[in-house]
C-alpha cells in the first residue's frame, strides 16, 4: 500500500510540473459545455435530456484524461524501470488512485459549472444524486484504468480508447442516467436502492477482474 | 549475506516467427561475474530482459532461488537490479527523486546513506538536485546504475554498462563490477572486448541459434 | 465421406426449416400438420420466430464460446484457443447483424419502428459495440501473442458486464419483445401459443442453425492454424 501510496505521489507531482492533463481537461471540459449551450441556443430543452447531457460530458471528459497514466509511461519508456521495482499491484494500485483522484476533481468542476450554466438541472433528491456520482465515478474510474493498461500495450492509438471503454462503460452509464433522472423527479432513496446496488457491484466486480488481469496486462 | 543461486532452463524466445534463441540452460551457484555476448541482433538484451522477468519466454523457465528458495514474482523487484541504455528514468524529476521514488515503490528499506555514498561514488553529488532532462547521456547511464545498485540486489545485470561513458567512467564501472561481484551475481551482457575480460564466463548467443533440427550449431 | 453426409443432412434440414418456415399457413384453428395456429397480436409476423430466434441464440452461443476460449488462451498460451475465440467473435458479429436486421424488419411491421430501444434490442446493440472494439483492439496491434492475449483479456473483462444489462435494463426500459413481462399483447409465445408442429420446426431450426455455426466455427479456426502452419514452414 504505501509502495502504491509512492507512485501515486509521483504522478501527481509530475501532473503538478507538467500540468499536462490538467489543463487540456480543463478546457476540454469549457470547450464542451459551451458548445452544447451554444447549440441549445433559446431553445427550452426537457429536464432529462440535461441529465444525459451531463454522462456524455463526463464519459469523454474521462476518455480524453484517464488514458495518459499508462500512455506517458509506455511513450516515454519508463514502463521498464516501473516494472523493475515495482509489484503489478502496486502499480494498478497507484494508477487507479490517481484516475481516481483525476476523476473526482474534473467532475465537481463539471457539476459546479453545469448547475450554474443549466437552468433546467434540478435535483430534487440531491443525496441519491451525491451517492450515484460518487459510486459512477469510482466505477468509471476503475473501468478506464484497466482499458488504459490495455491500450497503452496496443501501441497507444487515441481513438481506441473510447471505442474499447464505452461498451465496459455502458451499464454503468444507463443506470447513472436513470438514477439521475430518478434523483431529478425526486425518488425517495429507498426506491432506488436497486440502482445504487447495480452501482456498487459494478464497482467490486471491475476492481476485482481488473487485479486478477492486470498482471497478464502488465507483463510483456 | 544471502544465498542467491539462478538457474534457467531450455529458454527459448520466438518473436512471431523469428527464432531469437533455443535451449540456453545456464546455472549460477555462486558470486561472479557472468558475460552474454553475441553479433547484433542476436538477442542478448532480450535474454536479460526474460532473466529480470520483464519478458516470458516462449519455452523454458527461469528460477531465481534465495537460499534454496524459489523467489516468487512480487520479490523479483527487491533481488534484481538493472542497467541499460534502453532503461528510462522521469525527466521531469531530479536524480535524487528519481531514486528515492524507485525505492519507495520498491518498499524495503531504504538507506540514504547508501544513496549519498552512490552519488557521491559515481561524482553525482552536486548535480542530484538537477532535473534530469538537464544531464547528458554520460550522466543519465550513471544514474541507472545508481537506480540499479540502491537496493543491493542479489543479481545485478548490466546490458552494455559503459556505452555513453567515457574512458574514466568506464573505468570507474569496472572497479564497481568487480568489487559488487565479490558478494553478488553480476551478468554483463555486451561485445566490448574489456567488459568481456571481466566474466569469470561467458556465453554466445550465436550458439543457441539452430532451428533444433541439428543445423547452425 | 461420413462429414458429406453430415453436411448434405444439414443442407437439407436447413432448407426444410427455411420453406417451412416460411410457406406454412398459419391458421385460426390447425387442422393439418402443415398449419401453424394464429397467435393473437402476432398473426403472420409470428413466422419470425423461425429465423430470428435461432440467430440471436447462436449469437449468445459465439459471445459465450469466445469468451470461453479466451480464458483458456491466458491459461495454457496456445494460439489454437486464440483463433477458436476469434473465429467465434466473427460469425457472432455475423449472426448478431442476422439478429438485427430480422428483428428490426420485424420491428416495423409489429410495433411501427425499426427500432425503440427494447431491451433485448438494447442488448443486441451492446453485442455489437463489444465485437466492434474487440476487432479494432486486434487490429491495432501487430504481435499475434501480444494480439492474443490484450483481445482476450478484453473479452473477459467485456464478458463480466453482462449480468449488468440483464439486471438494469427491464427497470429502465419497457421490454416489447413477446414474451417480455411488460408484453400486454401476445404473453408468452414459446411453449405456450406455439402448438406441437410450430415447436417441432422452431427447435429443428434451433438446432439446425445451431449445428451450421458449429460447421463454420470449425472450418474458421481450423483454417486460421493451417494458414499459420504454413506460414511458419515457409520462413
Amino acid at each position: 500500500m504505501k509502495q502504491a501510496i509512492a507512485l501515486f505521489r509521483k504522478d501527481l507531482s509530475s501532473e503538478i510540473r507538467t500540468r499536462y492533463a490538467i489543463n487540456s481537461l480543463l478546457m476540454f471540459i469549457i470547450v464542451t459545455i459551451s458548445v452544447i449551450l451554444y447549440a441549445i441556443g433559446q431553445e427550452k430543452i426537457s429536464d432529462y435530456l440535461t441529465g444525459g447531457l451531463l454522462w456524455v460530458i463526463v464519459f469523454f471528459t474521462a476518455m480524453s484524461g484517464l488514458s495518459r497514466t499508462f500512455v506517458s509511461e509506455e511513450e516515454r519508456g519508463t514502463v521498464m524501470a516501473l516494472q523493475l521495482s515495482a509489484t503489478p499491484e502496486t502499480v494498478l494500485s497507484g494508477k487507479f488512485m490517481f484516475n481516481l483522484v483525476l476523476m473526482f476533481s474534473m467532475n465537481i468542476i463539471i457539476l459546479v459549472l453545469y448547475s450554474l450554466l443549466f437552468e433546467a438541472f434540478v435535483l430534487k433528491n440531491l443525496s441519491l444524486f451525491l451517492a450515484a456520482y460518487l459510486l459512477g465515478n469510482i466505477g468509471i474510474a476503475s473501468a478506464s484504468t484497466v482499458i488504459a493498461a490495455i491500450i497503452s500495450k496496443a501501441g497507444s492509438k487515441g481513438t481506441l480508447y473510447p471505442v474499447l471503454a464505452f461498451p465496459i462503460l455502458l451499464p454503468l452509464m444507463l443506470t447513472l442516467i436513470e438514477t439521475t433522472k430518478m434523483s431529478m423527479d425526486g425518488t425517495p432513496f429507498d426506491e432506488s436502492l436497486v440502482e445504487l446496488a447495480v452501482l456498487g457491484s459494478y464497482n467490486v466486480v471491475m476492481i476485482a477482474a481488473s487485479y486478477l488481469l492486470f498482471d497478464i496486462i502488465w507483463k510483456d | 549475506m544471502n544465498n542467491y543461486s539462478l538457474s534457467v532452463s531450455g529458454l527459448t524466445k520466438v518473436f512471431g516467427r523469428r527464432l531469437i534463441f533455443r535451449g540456453i540452460d545456464l546455472e549460477i551457484t555462486g558470486p561472479g561475474i557472468y558475460g552474454i555476448s553475441g553479433i547484433n541482433g542476436s538477442g542478448k538484451s532480450t535474454f536479460v530482459k526474460i532473466i529480470a522477468g520483464l519478458l516470458t519466454p516462449s519455452k523454458g523457465a527461469v528460477e531465481h532461488k534465495l537460499n534454496g528458495k524459489k523467489a516468487e514474482d512480487e520479490e523479483l523487484p527487491g533481488i534484481i537490479g538493472l542497467a541499460s541504455p534502453y532503461l528510462m528514468l522521469y525527466d521531469e524529476f531530479t536524480a535524487e527523486e528519481n531514486i528515492d521514488f524507485f525505492s519507495k515503490v520498491r518498499g524495503g528499506k531504504f538507506s540514504s546513506e547508501r544513496m549519498r555514498n552512490l552519488f557521491d561514488y559515481f561524482g553525482l553529488t552536486e548535480r542530484k538536485d538537477d532535473l534530469l532532462k538537464t544531464y547528458s547521456s554520460g550522466m543519465k547511464q550513471r544514474v541507472k546504475f545508481i537506480f540499479a545498485l540502491q537496493h543491493q540486489p542479489s543479481l545485478l545485470i548490466l546490458d552494455e554498462p559503459v556505452s555513453n561513458l567515457d574512458i574514466a567512467g568506464k573505468n570507474q564501472i569496472y572497479d564497481m563490477v568487480r568489487d559488487y561481484a565479490c558478494e553478488h551475481v553480476v551478468i554483463v551482457a555486451s561485445n566490448e572486448e574489456s567488459d568481456l575480460a571481466l566474466c569469470s564466463r561467458v556465453i554466445y548467443l550465436g550458439d543457441y541459434k539452430n532451428n533444433g533440427n541439428g543445423e547452425g550449431r | 465421406m461420413k462429414s458429406n453426409i453430415l453436411k448434405v443432412s444439414l443442407f437439407l434440414l436447413i432448407s426444410f426449416v427455411i420453406v417451412a418456415g416460411m410457406a406454412f399457413p398459419i391458421v385460426e384453428k390447425p387442422a393439418h400438420w402443415y398449419e401453424f395456429p394464429l397467435i393473437p397480436g402476432l398473426e403472420e409476423n409470428a413466422k419470425i420466430v423461425f429465423f430470428h430466434v435461432p440467430t440471436s441464440w447462436v449469437s449468445v452461443i459465439a459471445f459465450f464460446m469466445s469468451t470461453v476460449f479466451s480464458i483458456m488462451y491466458l491459461r495454457k498460451k496456445r494460439i489454437e484457443d486464440d483463433y477458436k475465440a476469434y473465429t467465434a467473435a466473427q460469425l457472432g458479429m455475423i449472426f448478431t447483424i442476422l439478429a438485427t436486421v430480422t428483428g428490426a424488419i420485424w420491428a416495423k411491421f409489429a410495433w411501427g419502428a425499426f427500432w425503440s430501444w427494447d431491451p433485448r434490442q438494447t442488448s443486441i446493440f451492446a453485442l455489437m459495440l463489444i465485437y466492434g472494439a474487440y476487432f479494432a483492439l486486434r487490429s491495432a496491434i501487430e504481435d499475434d501473442e501480444k494480439r492474443a492475449k490484450l483481445s482476450s483479456v478484453y473479452s473477459i473483462i467485456s464478458f463480466i458486464t453482462v449480468p449488468f444489462f440483464v439486471f438494469i435494463m427491464p427497470r429502465i426500459m419497457r421490454g416489447l419483445h413477446p414474451g417480455s413481462a411488460d408484453d400486454s399483447h401476445s404473453g408468452p409465445v414459446v411453449n405456450f401459443k406455439m402448438d406441437q408442429n410450430m415447436l417441432l420446426i422452431f427447435y429443428l431450426s434451433l438446432f439446425g442453425f445451431t449445428v451450421l455455426y458449429y460447421w463454420m466455427w470449425s472450418v474458421g479456426h481450423k483454417s486460421l492454424t493451417l494458414k499459420e502452419k504454413v506460414q511458419k514452414s515457409y520462413n
